[in-house]
């Protein structure tokens, strides 16, 4: 503890990849303690991978980072040391679960933290109503708005009293108010626990200056460090964005040119766009709620919001992807309509998502677009030059576009927007996540547009010194556009200085955001330190992670459905399809002598319940003809003079033609025919001639054992019990832990002292309960549906289920380990336990049949020893004596699935 | 004019993603070469290494000659056990076939006193059980012909019965497999891969990036259809060259090229349906949920597995609604029994027509998710 107080966190030569892309290039910081330090830089500079470095959550590729006083890498420390550190990585709530109420979410954290139950209620109703949320416990996350989020997601992390906050852009994308709230609420916790050391990155250079100490950062690398103030003055530059672009190596310390918008030459004549009460629900929400306003030609118009707020869908009401519940809009002074090609033509369209077609190069995407807006083929390539020299794309013409960095995707998103030279153009967010430079540049771009060419410009964006280029703007908040003028009108309406202050009160004005009603420092004084959370296993952290997912479960319809109905409809699917009885076979005669000999020959076939007989057949050739066409798949033919030859006991020949084209069925029909002959043979000797049968040599008697009527029911219908019971529960685990890796949820098996056991048992738990719910939906399936009884011991069977649904999730959460995403996981379980599961376990071959690496693969899956209960218990009548192997097989599965999962799964991202 | 031309400009770009695409790219390669040839080595139809074990309570030069007769590929060495051994032997799966020999069976045959051979089936081993049956019947009485036989021929029968396989002369599952594999993997591939491609459009934000383009979504759909389509019926054409044909040794019986033009037919009805599907699922995991339930089905259903009038009435009627049914059908009959187009037109007009109508009915659901697009 004494070696360096003053530091909370140390880097040393620190440097980390994605693949090829860099990300900390040889970082070396050391970060002071107890103070509120500031990461800051554009997106993609480096600023997440170090926060999750610093935080534990990321595993370290290079260099050293000591956090409070250890090495991180250091397992037995980032243990000690992480109930001290809270992580909230980047995302509106991305360490929360949205199908969550605000409630249990906070439970589910206290409980990771070993919480009992009064101290967990006592702290999550101090923090709520510290925050604000106390009057929504029992809200969804998903359905709160973006600061709310942020301000839960900041209480689940301090749950536990951290020495260390880590916030991963904790605002981007939040409301001016709520972005004032939220540093409000960090002040006061700071003020209350002056010891804890809180580390934040943002890309809004403007709330960077109240932080105590800065980190400057720009690919990968540190530009600068130090006090704001210090970092100003070292480039003399008046605000901190001017400083950081100064920084920037590229522009080498050069001015930054200083913003002049030329005046807008007045344009007469309609506006461009009129929208009249615009309204749009989506359900009960009101997404857009009676939204007017008017953009007239030339005119750069701004809509200036938080995520959310209805920005987006404003926009595409407009362009007429989205139609509106009530309300018009009118461009070019036609009323918007979806089916409308003409005005599109007239538009311009730059989504949020820079909707680019990232696996086709520039020149290809230019191209494309071109020849999608039908340019006049020989204007094209001369379109395609200007368009590449004017956006600054020469460099990169044959780069994909997913290769391109950031701020060139975006001007070539532009460029692909304009390319049909429309007259207005509609830009969603278009400049979220690029640095000031390039944003500077885009901006040139767009006033040469509006000013040189005449073209209106709608733009929408969170940034306010983007919304103070705008002509005019429109504040919107949920749904409701606030205010419109021009920024100056605007902020002298509310006689403030600045565009945030105007666009803060108006917020006031409206009252959204419920206001904190008990500070955090009465709270937080009668809290006593949190115990430190127990080592080893905690039943309570695996009921935690038990109960949310089973909470989760129960709360995504879709997944419960196919959990539920999946096996039910694959069950009659499988028990119907995969059969074996060859039966209702169609077949003709051809009978060339039509004696009562050649028609008692043909009887034995009609009366047999295996074959339908069609229409005579008349020739050789229409004989063929209704084999090729699987109008029949057996022919008999009877030759002339059949009964003269067999009455005169010169053994004519009967000929049977079979259908091989499904060779299975064939064989078995041979055997009918075979079997038919034979009776007609016996009976002939015994009837018709009068002579005592030729007895065989030896009699054989087949015994068909445990299914005497060799129905393929009694043993596919079991079987399919014992496929359906591996594959469903295994993919919907395997969905169920990668899930949490794709949507981020993953970083709490990081950052909390949950260990990988407890994760795994506790999301296999709930799995486990779906599992035995549908095996006995099979069980009456087969019962009732199929009529399969079971002649065995139906004890032994549930016994051998609960083992073997153990069995298979653990083989899902075995695979989870190894993909990442959900339709990985979905199509590699899939196949990783049907394909073993048909070929190799009993169901169409006994595994006794088996040779090489087959039987060695038969012998190692789960599914063959389920196979054997299930079979065996159903149609063979057995009982726990006669299947002890196979139970001893499936426990022995148990503990090395968990092991394999535990060893595979990783407690840090890699 | 220009409505084609979009359709083209848009398909073409479809390949170009595809080509970047390296997953998706493996996947299909996989599925029209690896997957098929193992599929049809590896699950055979016919009775191979059936497990047996033979009682043997009489110890004879004939039962000892009965035991020797039972040779590989079809059984494995056939193992002696005691009587009391066959219930629970066989409760463990542990053979198939277990055959009774009783005492005294030689000197009883020898003697004309007909003595019974028993022979113990598991018939839950639904694939080997009925064969299987057959032909250990055949070498048995092949066996005690042989030992008693020199002496006295047997009179002829009555009448005479002769078999033969039309189309598939030895039954080589083969044949059927190798071709029924490509035929559902045509279905699964085409509709993965229209599926997937509108979903990442639409998770990439480029679908209402078209959408606000002077196109519209029937547009939108053709391309996404000729341009899969034809990645499909392509990779058919060669895997039917290269692993049926070439690897496999299977005979074509009938005309390639109207097969290929049947399968063309058939994937409008598919693409369609990856698009129609991909309009419901809302992310890529819901796709593959819906994928299983619908797709595993149909398949399995379609007459491709098993034979279709063992299915229950109802299911059948219900699968003469699916084209894939019309698709196994006219492909057996093409390809495995050498029909015409004077026989299968039938089979083409039903999924020309069934497939017609579901590819409007998708086109209809396409305008309005894709106009009502909750992106």
């Amino acid at each position: 503890m004494t070696k360096d107080e003053q530091t909370a966190a140390s880097l040393q030569a620190v440097s980390h990849r994605y693949g090829e892309t860099v990300a900390l290039d040889d970082v070396t910081l050391a970060l002071p303690a107890g103070g509120m330090v500031g990461v800051i830089g554009p997106d993609g500079v480096g600023k997440s991978t170090l926060l999750g470095l610093v935080a534990g959550a990321r595993k370290i590729q290079s260099g050293t980072v000591n956090v409070l006083d250890g090495d991180i890498a250091d397992d037995k420390h980032r243990k000690r040391v992480c109930p001290r550190i809270a992580y909230m990585p980047q995302g509106l709530g991305k360490n929360l679960y949205m199908d969550l109420t605000v409630f249990e979410n906070l439970e589910f954290f206290g409980r990771l933290f070993g919480q009992d139950r009064a101290e967990r209620r006592r702290r999550i109703s101090q923090l709520l109503k510290s925050t604000g949320l106390d009057p929504f416990p029992n809200r969804q996350a998903g359905k709160l708005s973006g600061g709310m989020k942020q301000k839960l997601g900041l209480c689940c992390a301090l749950i536990h009293d951290p020495d260390l906050l880590i916030l991963d852009e904790p605002t981007t994308g939040v409301d001016p108010l709520s972005r004032r709230q939220f540093w409000d609420l960090i002040d006061s916790i700071r003020k209350q626990r002056p010891g804890m050391g809180v580390l934040v990155s943002t890309a809004y250079m403007d709330e960077a200056e109240r932080f105590d100490y800065l980190v400057a950062m720009n690919s990968g690398a540190v530009l600068a460090t130090g006090s704001a103030a210090d970092i100003k003055r070292g480039v003399g530059a008046e605000t901190l964005e001017d400083a950081f672009v100064k920084l920037l190596p590229e522009t080498d310390g050069r001015e930054r040119k200083s913003f002049e918008i030329p005046a807008r030459p007045v344009h007469d004549g309609a506006p461009a766009i009129t929208a009249q009460g615009l309204t749009r629900r989506f359900g009960k929400f009101t997404a857009v709620d009676n939204v007017s306003f008017e953009i007239e030609r030339g005119e750069i118009f701004g809509f200036l919001g938080s995520n959310g707020c209805g920005k987006t869908t404003t926009m595409k009401m407009l362009t007429g992807l989205l139609p509106a519940t009530s309300g018009k809009a009118w461009l070019f002074g036609e009323e918007t309509k979806a089916s409308d090609l003409e005005t599109r033509k007239r538009v311009g369209y730059m989504s949020q998502s820079f909707s680019l077609y990232t696996e086709l190069t520039v020149a290809q995407n230019l191209d494309l677009h071109a020849r999608l807006f039908h340019l006049p083929r020989h204007r094209i390539p001369d379109r395609i030059d200007d368009l590449i020299a004017r956006f600054g794309l020469a460099d990169y013409v044959d780069d994909l576009a997913e290769k391109l960095p950031l701020g060139v995707r975006q001007r070539l998103s532009l460029a692909v927007a304009v390319i049909h030279e429309p007259e207005m153009l509609i830009l969603d967010e278009p400049t979220s996540g690029v640095d000031p430079v390039a944003r500077d540049m885009f901006w040139e771009l767009l006033i040469d547009l509006s000013r040189n060419q005449g073209v209106t410009i709608f733009i929408s964006t969170h940034f306010m010194n983007e919304a103070e280029r705008c002509d005019r703007i429109s504040l919107m908040h949920a749904g409701l556009v606030l205010a419109d003028g021009t920024p100056a009108e605007l902020m002298r309406r509310r006689s403030v200085e600045t565009l945030e202050d105007a666009f803060i009160a108006y917020l006031q004005e409206a009252d959204s955001e419920p206001a904190p009603t008990e500070s955090l420092t009465d709270a937080a004084a009668q809290n006593g330190k949190a115990a430190p959370p127990r080592d080893g296993f905690s039943l309570r952290r695996l009921m935690a992670y038990c109960r949310r997912e089973t909470m989760e479960i129960s709360r995504d319809p879709i997944r419960l459905a196919f959990a539920v109905l999946g096996t039910a409809i694959l069950m009659i699917v499988f028990g119907y399809g995969i059969t074996f009885d060859v039966e209702n076979l169609r077949y003709a005669a051809f009978d060339q002598d039509q004696t009562p000999e050649s028609r008692t020959y043909l009887e034995g076939f009609a009366g047999s319940r295996y074959f339908l007989r069609g229409a005579p057949i008349s020739s050789h050739a229409e004989m063929d003809l209704r084999l090729q066409s699987g109008d029949i798949t057996l022919a008999i033919e009877i030759p002339p003079g059949f009964g003269k030859a067999l009455l005169q006991g010169r053994s004519p020949a009967v000929s049977a033609r079979i259908d091989g084209a499904m060779p299975f069925r064939a064989e078995t029909i041979r055997g009918y025919v075979e079997g038919l002959h034979q009776r007609y043979l016996d009976d002939l000797s015994r009837d018709s001639i009068g002579l005592p049968p030729v007895l065989p040599l030896a009699a054989i008697e087949p015994r068909f054992k445990y299914n005497q009527d060799f129905k393929s029911v009694f043993a596919m219908v079991p079987s399919t019990i014992a496929l359906l019971l591996m594959q469903i529960p295994a993919i919907l685990i395997a969905l169920g832990v990668v899930r949490e890796k794709e949507l981020g949820s993953i970083t709490n098996l990081y950052v909390t002292p949950v260990t990988r056991l407890e994760f795994l048992l506790g999301k296999q738990l709930p799995y486990i309960a779906i599992a035995l719910i549908n095996f006995f939906i099979l069980v009456a399936m087969a019962l009732f549906l199929f009529e399969v009884p079971i002649k065995g011991s139906f004890a032994a069977l549930c016994l051998g289920a609960a083992l073997f649904v153990s069995a298979s999730t653990g083989v899902g959460l075995l695979i989870s380990a190894f993909t990442r995403t959900q339709i990985a996981a979905l199509f590699g379980t899939a196949i990783a336990t049907i394909v073993p599961s048909i070929l190799f376990s009993g169901m169409m071959q006994p595994v006794s049949s088996l040779e090489g690496g087959a039987a060695f693969t038969g012998k190692i899956i789960p599914t063959t020893y389920f196979m054997n209960i299930s079979v065996g218990t159903f149609t063979k009548g057995l009982g726990f004596r006669d299947l002890s192997t196979e139970f001893i097989a499936l426990l022995i599965f148990l503990p090395i699935l968990t092991a394999l999962s535990v060893i595979l799964l990783k407690k840090q991202e890699p | 004019m220009g409505r084609l031309e979009n359709i083209y400009r848009l398909g073409v770009k479809e390949l170009f993603s595809l080509r970047r695409d390296n997953v998706m790219l493996i996947l299909i390669v996989w599925a029209f070469s690896l997957s098929i040839y193992t599929a049809a080595t590896g699950l055979s139809h016919d009775l191979r290494n059936g497990s047996i074990a033979i009682v043997d309570q009489d110890r004879s030069q004939l039962s000892t000659r009965i035991r020797q007769a039972f040779l590989p590929p079809y059984f494995r060495k056939p193992e002696l056990i005691s009587f009391d051994r066959i219930d629970p032997a066989m409760n463990a799966r542990e053979y198939t076939f277990v055959v009774v020999i009783p005492g005294n069976f030689e000197s009883d045959i020898l003697a004309g006193r007909h003595p019974t051979v028993q022979i113990n089936i598991d018939a839950t081993a639904m694939m080997q059980a009925g064969i299987g049956n057959g032909y250990i019947n055949a070498i048995l009485l092949q066996e005690i012909d042989r030992f008693v036989g020199s002496g006295t021929p047997r009179p002829p029968p009555a009448v005479e019965l002769r078999s033969r396989y039309a189309f598939n002369p030895n039954v080589e599952s083969a044949w059927f497999t190798g071709i029924m594999q490509v035929i559902q993997q045509i279905t699964m591939l085409s509709i993965i891969l229209s599926g997937a491609a509108l979903i990442r459009e639409r998770e990439h934000g480029t679908l209402e990036h078209l959408l606000v383009m002077p196109l519209t979504p029937l547009e939108i759909m053709m391309a996404k259809v000729w341009a899969n389509g034809l990645v499909i019926l392509v990779a058919t054409g060669l895997s039917m060259a290269l692993v049926v044909e070439l690897l496999l040794q299977v005979p074509i019986a009938g005309s390639r090229l109207l097969f290929l033009a049947g399968t063309a037919s058939y994937l409008f009805f598919s693409t369609a349906l990856g698009i129609f599907l991909g309009t419901i699922a809302r992310s890529m995991p819901q796709f593959g949920l819906l994928f299983m339930l619908v797709v595993l089905p149909m398949n399995l259903l379609s007459g491709a597995n098993t034979p279709l009038e063992s299915q229950p009435e109802l299911l059948q009627t219900i699968m003469q609604a699916a084209p894939p049914t019309h698709f196994v059908s006219f492909a057996q009959a093409i390809l495995n029994r050498g029909a015409g187009f004077d026989i299968v037109w039938p089979q083409f007009a039903l999924v020309v027509a069934i497939g017609g109508i579901f590819f409007a009915f998708a086109a209809a659901r396409v305008r309005k998710s894709l106009t009502v697009a909750h992106v």
